[in-house]
């Protein structure tokens, strides 16, 4: 039997071994049982063909009766049956629903050994994790008071795979997060965010943001559990993953109001989050980007907030550095909102050089859709607000015409005001590229290049039109000259 | 009658005289008249001119008193509208006035502040700082931590390490391998060799009974009352003034080993302990460990539950039970066993006919 279950990870001639473990499970030595249940789970936990053989070969009633009676290491075993079982696919976890495993799985966590609970929650947790509806059932089975006993047991592991299906459970909807937040999960998962296990932190915070996600009113409720500031000293953790989660977190709660995000400002959470985003790299740092995008978007001050707090040059670098296009959007569409309120946040936009990024992303044909897209947007907002003449001018020769038409509108509009913005247009070669634009008579943009034109006495308007040294030179042929 | 006839004869010629007296005026009578026609004419068209003047000129009076009373009245409510208009345009100017300086400071107090969202930012910005520091500082302390948890599990291990190889110190007469003598000075592992406690192989610490043997008890335990002495007494003790009693009969009186009665040695819960042995024998040698109850209705609630052999799907194992030459003549093909064509042997031939079938399970 020991040797049988040694070498399982090879995938044994499918359902032949089915039933040869079959009556091995009913076995008068308790080990025979134990070592039959460890060999099925670890058949199943392979591969879900062999999952899917296991279900229909009747076994997982036989397992759920026994459950309730055996001993600890035969619960231990049984459990990890059901969890290799459930975690191939919602169609299997129903099964094992379905033949009333739950309610043993749950009886099994007021166990008093340690491992069957974890076992027992384990198998709850994968169970969970596929659907709402599983997790609906997980919840009238009574799990989830439990559950919140077993993260205040002193074991690490236990704590960490509580947190793992509480946060499995609450991540599908809105009912089932305030379900578990009924059953006062949230100040224990508040007081384990110091925990120095790092594993643990990543489970913990995992389950807050899932529940800080639904609504807003689940939001205020975790952040009235005094997160703030505890979570940023999470943001310096060694482990990348407890980072990334912890940005998830500090996001889900600044999306939802702008109260939460002039929270997470005046706790100085966006400074914090700045140094992570620097910190990491790949798509650890996205939630950190669009958490900075969230707390920009709601209001011009909190934009202003992000930027006094160095945040554009930090975005700027991932938007240049990242290879993945995701994370490009993600940090394009960031700046797009930092940057689309007043002049003055596009002004801090255009100075770090961010702009010609964006229109190389948006004019390459590598950039996905979705990139092209939002790089477009982004580059539409700010320059409509943008007032700073020296971002504008290399626009004028690369852009395509859609955004030239902004450009040349932007220009338009200070050009009459700002006389020293003139000279430099003109000595700068913009004047010239200006003439050189072909607009459609009646167009927007030709009547933009109009009230340029208008601000410049007409010599030189003419003389940088093109084609004026033809004429000139056309006037100097047929120049008569004065015979004295 | 004569003048009548007369008269009469010459009525024709006075008719004609008289007509042509007349018509000699006939020739002016049209001048005439045509000129008394014009003058009267011209004096009527003079009269009735002047009177149209004389009315012309009284209409014009009147118009124009009328007039000016209707302009001097037109002017009057002019001169009204105006003044309102003035009156009501400086007001106007006024509430201008007024809503200008209320409306910019209401915008600068209530709506932005111009100054207070300066005083916010810079607020922001030096708690960003003040979070920044704090986060470093947390940052650092946490890798001191782990370089000093990573330094500590250094020593162990090689303190650990020395001890197990406790035997390669050097001693007085051969140096060992760390401390060899073309060294100026010995390896600092001969130095942690030396500081460290050899490493012995630990014994499985036995849980020690707590002993309720009544002998290992003295009369009295309290140390105060009977030190016991470990260190025997100095031979030559010069022996006490006084009515005392020999040292070593006091000494031997004194921790005279307790001898207690039978009674007494047994222990107070004996009859407890041997009725755990016995129970404890028995459930060696038990075979059912449920009670055993004398009446089936004791045992009506309990659910029945069947062993594994029976309840289980597949059959009996066959091994053991079934005889390699037993029959079943359930299974025959036809109702007739075998002919024996040879004669069996005599051990065979009584298979299956014994005389009676006391013993058979049926």
């Amino acid at each position: 039997i020991h040797s049988l279950t040694m070498d399982l990870w090879i995938p044994n001639g499918q359902e032949g071994v089915m039933s040869l473990l079959r009556p091995l499970l009913l076995d008068v030595v308790p080990t025979i049982q134990q070592t039959a249940a460890l060999a099925l789970g670890r058949l199943a936990n392979y591969n879900d063909d062999l999952a899917e053989a296991v279900v229909k070969g009747d076994i997982l009633p036989q397992l759920v009766y026994s459950l309730a009676e055996q001993n600890r290491f035969y619960k231990k075993a049984a459990a990890f049956v059901l969890r290799a079982v459930g975690k191939h696919s919602p169609q299997l976890a129903q099964a094992i629903v379905d033949c009333g495993a739950l309610d043993t799985l749950v009886i099994c966590l007021e166990d008093f050994d340690p491992g069957v609970k974890e076992a027992a929650v384990w198998a709850i947790g994968y169970i969970a994790r596929h659907n709402a509806e599983l997790s609906q059932a997980v919840v009238d089975a009574g799990a989830v008071p439990l559950l919140v006993l077993c993260i205040q047991e002193p074991e690490i592991a236990l704590k960490r795979i509580a947190a793992s299906a509480l946060s499995d459970i609450s991540k599908h909807s809105p009912e089932l997060a305030q379900t578990v937040v009924d059953a006062g999960a949230i100040a224990h998962l508040a007081q384990m965010i110091l925990n120095p296990d790092s594993k643990l932190k990543r489970q913990v915070l995992s389950a807050l943001s899932q529940v800080a996600k639904h609504s807003v009113d689940l939001a205020e409720m975790v952040v009235e559990a005094e997160i703030f500031p505890v979570v940023l000293t999470c943001l310096k953790d060694k482990d990348e993953y407890v980072k990334k989660n912890a940005c998830t977190l500090i996001r889900e709660i600044a999306k939802h109001t702008p109260e939460l995000s002039q929270l997470i400002v005046n706790a100085g959470g966006v400074a914090a989050v700045i140094d992570c985003i620097g910190s990491c790299k790949g798509n650890i740092r996205l939630p950190g980007i669009m958490m900075l995008g969230y707390v920009a978007a709601h209001s011009e001050n909190l934009a202003m907030a992000v930027i006094i707090s160095k945040g554009v040059p930090q975005l700027s670098i991932c938007l240049s550095e990242e290879p993945e296009d995701h994370i490009k959007a993600a940090a394009a569409w960031a700046l797009g909102q930092i940057g689309r309120h007043t002049p003055e946040h596009a002004r801090a936009v255009a100075v770090t050089n961010t702009l010609p990024v964006l229109l190389a992303l948006y004019m390459s044909a590598e950039s996905s859709e979705d990139l092209q897209v939002k790089s477009k947007k982004a580059i539409k907002n700010i320059l409509q607000k943008c007032t700073y003449l020296p971002a504008l001018e290399p626009f004028l020769y690369d852009a395509p015409p859609n955004i030239l038409k902004h450009v040349v509108g932007q220009f338009s509009k200070v050009l009459p005001h700002d006389s020293k913005a003139r000279r430099l247009f003109v000595t700068s070669g913009g004047l010239k590229k200006v003439q050189e634009i072909k607009a459609e008579p009646g167009s927007l943009l030709q009547e933009y290049i109009h009230s340029i034109n208008n601000c410049y006495p007409e010599e030189i308007v003419r003389y940088y039109s093109p084609g004026y040294s033809d004429t000139l030179l056309q006037r100097v042929d047929s120049y008569q000259p004065l015979i004295n | 009658m004569a003048t009548l006839a007369l008269l009469q004869a010459r009525q024709t010629y006075v008719g004609k005289q008289y007509y042509y007296r007349n018509n000699v005026v006939n020739t002016f009578r049209e001048q005439e008249n045509a000129a008394v026609v014009k003058i009267q004419s011209w004096f009527r068209g003079c009269q009735i001119r002047a009177y149209l003047r004389h009315l012309g000129r009284a209409a014009t009076i009147i118009q124009k008193w009328w007039r000016s009373y209707l302009g001097r009245k037109q002017f009057q409510l002019t001169v009204k509208v105006a003044y309102y208009t003035m009156k009501m345009n400086l007001y106007n100017a006024m509430a201008v006035r007024i809503q200008k300086r209320w409306r910019g400071y209401k915008v600068r107090k209530y709506l932005f502040n111009y100054f207070y969202f300066k005083e916010y930012l810079r607020a922001v910005s030096e708690t960003n700082d003040a979070i920044r520091e704090a986060l470093e500082e947390f940052a650092e302390m946490k890798e001191r931590e782990e370089k000093k948890a990573n330094l500590e599990r250094e020593e162990r291990k090689k303190n650990h390490q020395a001890r197990k190889t406790h035997y390669l110190l050097s001693t007085n007469q051969i140096p060992g391998i760390y401390n060899s003598p073309f060294r100026k000075e010995p390896d600092p592992w001969e130095l942690r060799l030396q500081k460290v406690k050899p490493l012995t192989h630990r014994k499985p610490k036995v849980k020690e009974e707590y002993n309720t043997d009544l002998t290992s008890w003295l009369a009295c335990t309290s140390a105060r009352s009977f030190p016991p002495s470990e260190i025997l007494p100095p031979i030559n003790r010069k022996q006490c003034q006084g009515p005392f009693r020999d040292i070593t009969d006091v000494l031997e009186q004194r921790y005279k080993p307790l001898e207690p009665t039978l009674w007494v040695t047994e222990p107070i819960n004996e009859l407890k302990l041997a009725r755990e042995q016995l129970r404890r024998e028995q459930w060696v040698r038990n075979v059912n460990d449920n009670m055993f109850f004398p009446f089936a209705s004791y045992h009506k609630n309990s659910k029945y539950i069947p062993s594994i052999h029976t309840s289980s799907k597949y059959g009996p194992d066959s091994y053991g039970k079934q005889q390699f030459r037993a029959e079943n003549p359930k299974k025959w093909i036809c109702d007739k066993d075998f002919q024996t064509v040879l004669p069996s042997f005599e051990l065979f031939s009584k298979y299956g006919k014994l005389y009676s079938k006391a013993g058979e399970i049926v």
